[in-house]
């Protein structure tokens, strides 16, 4: 008898169905990875086993733990259950935990809620639960509040909480994404961990093919609500029966093709950033002293070729976001000097003037807020025209939003839609349009596609490499994810702490690094090839 | 949390000075001369410049704001120029009465605003939820004068439980005062009670949507539990902010409620002091509210910091 089976599981939110024919099977200290796209239906899945599903929720199905149907457990049953028999991590470690309560009284709390032991002995527990998460004492005393940790810190306090009393079954849904590549592979070895020292079944939620393959006994592909393939992850990437996993998996690893043959080796570069400072006052501490300052960008010098795509790699907090903000100037520089076209474009003195200012576009990261949505598309990709010393009349501004939605692969009727009527993919095309249409000489793309799924993903890579070889148009690429670093980028730079610590060509970099920390970056960057080699490896040994 | 007491100390003195100097000078510049005032229309000029010199009305303004800020360190805030007693033991006399009041009307309204605004946030879209929302809309809606009013028919003209109106003083007994207080303080305290409860529910509902308190669910903590021990405190915040602001209009703004239940309270006493140019009650009397509204803020702020770990640390 397995630990947690799900059989014919089909769920219905108000008459909506959103999940259909679910069969999941886990095993004590075994790893199950549920894979699949937004809206696949995979954390619908998990809340399905918690139980803790939104008001006009139907379901119908098996789902049995240690061998009792769920449906036979009342509500005050299930509330002895969770936290007990079933603990559960989530993605999104910031808002996870109450931010007016110590870390010490919130993993407690889990110990009081389900066993009658006293206050102080519920504290001792929760002291070893942190310590095993690797909290220690010392340095993360009980009374900490979670605004003192950071996310991958916290993601930790999550994962004491969870396993306090030392559940059957685990389920972490996407517990890494929110998190650097170099925090997500600690805490993916901690979670490994703790499934081979309790013998727990881990149910592990992911969008990520690399990271199931490295942690999984076996795999359920969803999408769309339905399980499309199933299967121990070996058997299961050899094969690919389903036309889906395989489109999966060469989208997660996809290098769109390009030729640049814009690509400018000698003269002026579009863009020169020279020994840029950035500072951040810090709050002042004494009426007397003046306020002492944090660098976020530390003497940072970079050169962009016409048709040049560069990326620029780190880990939160390394100022690749403060330098982006200085590039676009956004924000004043405090020393240094960017040049843009040769011409003087931001000193420390003064920033550009619009016509300048025009020349440099951005696109961000998230295609959901970053639009107003009481707008028609064409007048949100129109928007930057107030930026032309002439505005065009109006055939050809209706010209040019007709060319930038064409070039970004839409039609030019979706130009009387609203930004709602568009998936997350499409917003991000119109993003590009908003950015291509006054023909700038750099776009930066700030994590422009690191909330997409991996099969949209692909397709906006493709996008851009075209745009870059067809319009020699050169990429500012900022991501923390190394892969799609490496897909798209000529060359690329390594951030930490304010400074640039390398500096190479994609391919050198990629398959040489110089510095340690690029090292570390790649060692921790899961990468879908070699995780199904080890895996083979060892399935050999044995 | 000390040098964020401290710093909140420094700012609440600063704002003090700013809101004298304030005072003070609008009251400067505010038309008609009190020593005409006080003699009629028939003075002659003389008496009227004998008067305004007696009164100390020709110092520089520099001096008389200085006399009349080291007066109110002192506790000394002048003699007023129509009652001619001590424009101190007039705001005694009536802070007995507004800040009773006040204080009663906020407690009255957070005690009833609480719960329901609790049971109308956890039963969310029920009947309860809806019939709560429709009577908090009508509690806003209708003036609290009018309410007086009907509370007045209804208990004191029909019922005569209570007296229509006016206050026995102290003297006659805490309970005698409170219930002469009470018919105005529930005025009072109604259309608070109904916006404070809108707050409460909506921030609820905020709360209760956030990750953390899935996260408690999935710990095995009941609906009820997640409620009361995650999501409460967090909703605080901005209760406690509009908590802080109903006190001051409460204290300040009473003076119809003064009215109608013929309340001599400081709203009163106000107004009186405008309609007579007695100016000096008027100034002292608005600093002594500004102060209480500072004071209330003063004691937010600290809430704020107890309530919320976060701002002890942003703000210290």
């Amino acid at each position: 008898m397995a630990l947690l089976e799900i059989e014919n599981l089909a769920l219905s939110i108000k008459g909506t169905p959103i999940l259909r024919d679910i069969d999941l099977k886990v095993d004590a200290g075994e790893v199950a990875g549920v894979v699949g796209e937004s809206g696949s239906g995979k954390s619908m899945t998990a809340m399905a086993i918690m139980q803790l599903l939104p008001v006009g929720t139907q379901w119908q199905g098996a789902i049995r733990l240690d061998g009792k149907a769920l449906e036979t457990y009342s509500e005050k049953d299930m509330c002895a259950l969770r936290g007990n028999d079933i603990g559960m991590v989530f993605q999104e470690p910031m808002t996870a935990l109450n931010p007016v309560q110590t870390i010490g009284d919130q993993v407690a709390e889990t110990i009081l809620v389900h066993s009658g032991k006293s206050r102080s002995e519920a504290r001792r527990i929760a002291r070893e639960a942190l310590n095993r998460v690797g909290l220690p004492e010392a340095q993360f005393p009980l009374d900490r509040y979670p605004h003192d940790l950071s996310g991958g810190q916290r993601q930790r306090v999550v994962i004491a909480m969870a396993i306090a009393l030392q559940p059957k079954l685990l389920i972490a849904d996407e517990p890494t994404t929110a998190l650097d590549v170099t925090t997500q592979a600690q805490i993916l070895r901690l979670l490994k961990q703790l499934v081979d020292e309790d013998g727990m079944g881990l149910i592990l939620i992911t969008h990520d093919l690399a990271v199931v393959a490295d942690m999984a006994d076996h795999i359920v592909i969803m999408k769309e609500g339905e399980v499309v393939e199933a299967g121990n992850t070996l058997d299961l990437f050899r094969r690919m029966k389903h036309p889906y996993t395989k489109a999966l998996f060469e989208a997660s690893s996809h290098v769109p093709v390009r030729n640049p043959v814009h690509v400018a080796e000698r003269g002026e570069p579009v863009i020169e950033v020279s020994s840029v400072v950035r500072d951040y006052p810090l709050p002042r501490r004494s009426l007397f002293k003046a306020p002492g300052h944090f660098r976020a960008v530390d003497n940072v010098s970079l050169a962009i070729m016409r048709g040049e795509n560069v990326g620029l790699v780190g880990e939160s907090g390394c100022g690749k976001s403060t330098l982006t903000r200085a590039i676009l100037a956004l924000d004043p520089i405090q020393a240094g000097e960017i040049k843009l076209n040769g011409g003087v474009f931001s000193t420390s003195g003064e920033g550009p003037d619009r016509d300048m200012r025009r020349r440099v576009q951005v696109v961000f990261q998230d295609p959901y807020s970053s639009f107003n949505p009481r707008h028609r598309v064409d007048r949100l990709i129109a928007e930057p025209f107030h930026l032309l010393e002439s505005q065009p009349d109006r055939a050809d501004k209706r010209r040019r939003i007709d060319a930038a939605l064409t070039n970004v692969g839409l039609s030019p009727s979706d130009a009387h839609k609203y930004i709602h009527e568009f998936s997350g993919g499409q917003r991000q095309r119109i993003a590009i349009a908003r950015a291509l249409i006054i023909e700038p000489s750099l776009i930066v793309l700030d994590e422009a596609v690191s909330a997409l799924d991996v099969s949209i993903r692909a397709q906006i890579l493709d996008l851009l490499a075209d745009l870059s070889d067809r319009l020699a148009i050169s990429y500012l690429f900022i991501s923390h994810d190394l892969s799609v670093v490496r897909a798209i980028t000529d060359r690329v730079l390594v951030m930490k702490s304010g400074q640039v610590v390398e500096e190479g060509s994609t391919e050198d970099v990629f398959r040489d690094p110089q510095h340690a920390y690029t090292r570390e970056l790649l060692a921790a960057t899961p990468i879908l090839d070699e995780a199904l080699k080890a895996r083979e490896a060892r399935a050999a040994a044995k | 949390m000390l040098p964020f007491v401290i710093k909140r100390l420094v700012s609440l003195t600063l704002s003090l000075v700013a809101a004298s100097l304030v005072i003070f000078f609008v009251i400067e510049v505010v038309p008609g001369d009190p020593a005409s005032f006080m003699l009629g229309l028939n003075a002659s000029p003389e008496t009227v410049a004998a008067l305004r010199d007696s009164l100390g009305l020709n110092a520089s303004a520099p001096i008389r704001y200085w006399q009349w800020i080291t007066g109110l360190l002192q506790g000394e805030f002048g003699i007023s120029y129509t009652y001619k007693v001590p424009v101190r033991d007039l705001i005694l006399d009536r802070i007995w009465i507004s800040m009773p009041l006040a204080v009663y009307a906020l407690i009255l309204s957070t005690v009833i605003a609480f719960p329901v605004g609790v049971l109308a946030a956890s039963r969310r879209n029920s009947p309860t939820d809806v019939s709560i929302m429709g009577v908090t809309q009508l509690g806003i809606a209708v003036p609290n004068f009018w309410f007086g009013m009907l509370l007045v028919l209804l208990f004191a003209v029909t019922l005569g439980w209570f007296s229509a109106g006016g206050f026995p003083g102290w003297e006659a007994g805490f309970f005698a005062g409170m219930k002469a207080l009470t018919l105005p303080a529930v005025a009072l305290a109604l259309p608070q009670a109904s916006i404070l409860a809108r707050v409460m529910r909506s921030s609820l509902l905020d709360t209760l949507g956030e990750d953390f308190v899935r996260t408690a669910r999935a710990k095995g903590l009941t609906r009820r539990q997640a409620l009361w021990r995650h999501a409460l405190r967090n909703a605080l915040i901005p209760v406690l902010t509009i908590i802080g602001l109903q006190f001051s209009f409460l204290l300040a703004g009473a003076i119809i409620i003064e009215n109608v239940f013929f309340l001599p309270g400081l709203g009163r006493l106000v107004f009186q002091g405008i309609t007579q140019r007695d100016l000096i009650v008027v100034k002292s009397v608005i600093f002594l509210l500004v102060f209480a509204v500072i004071l209330v803020t003063f004691i937010v702020d600290i809430t704020y910091a107890i309530a919320d770990p976060r701002l002890r640390r942003a703000r210290s």
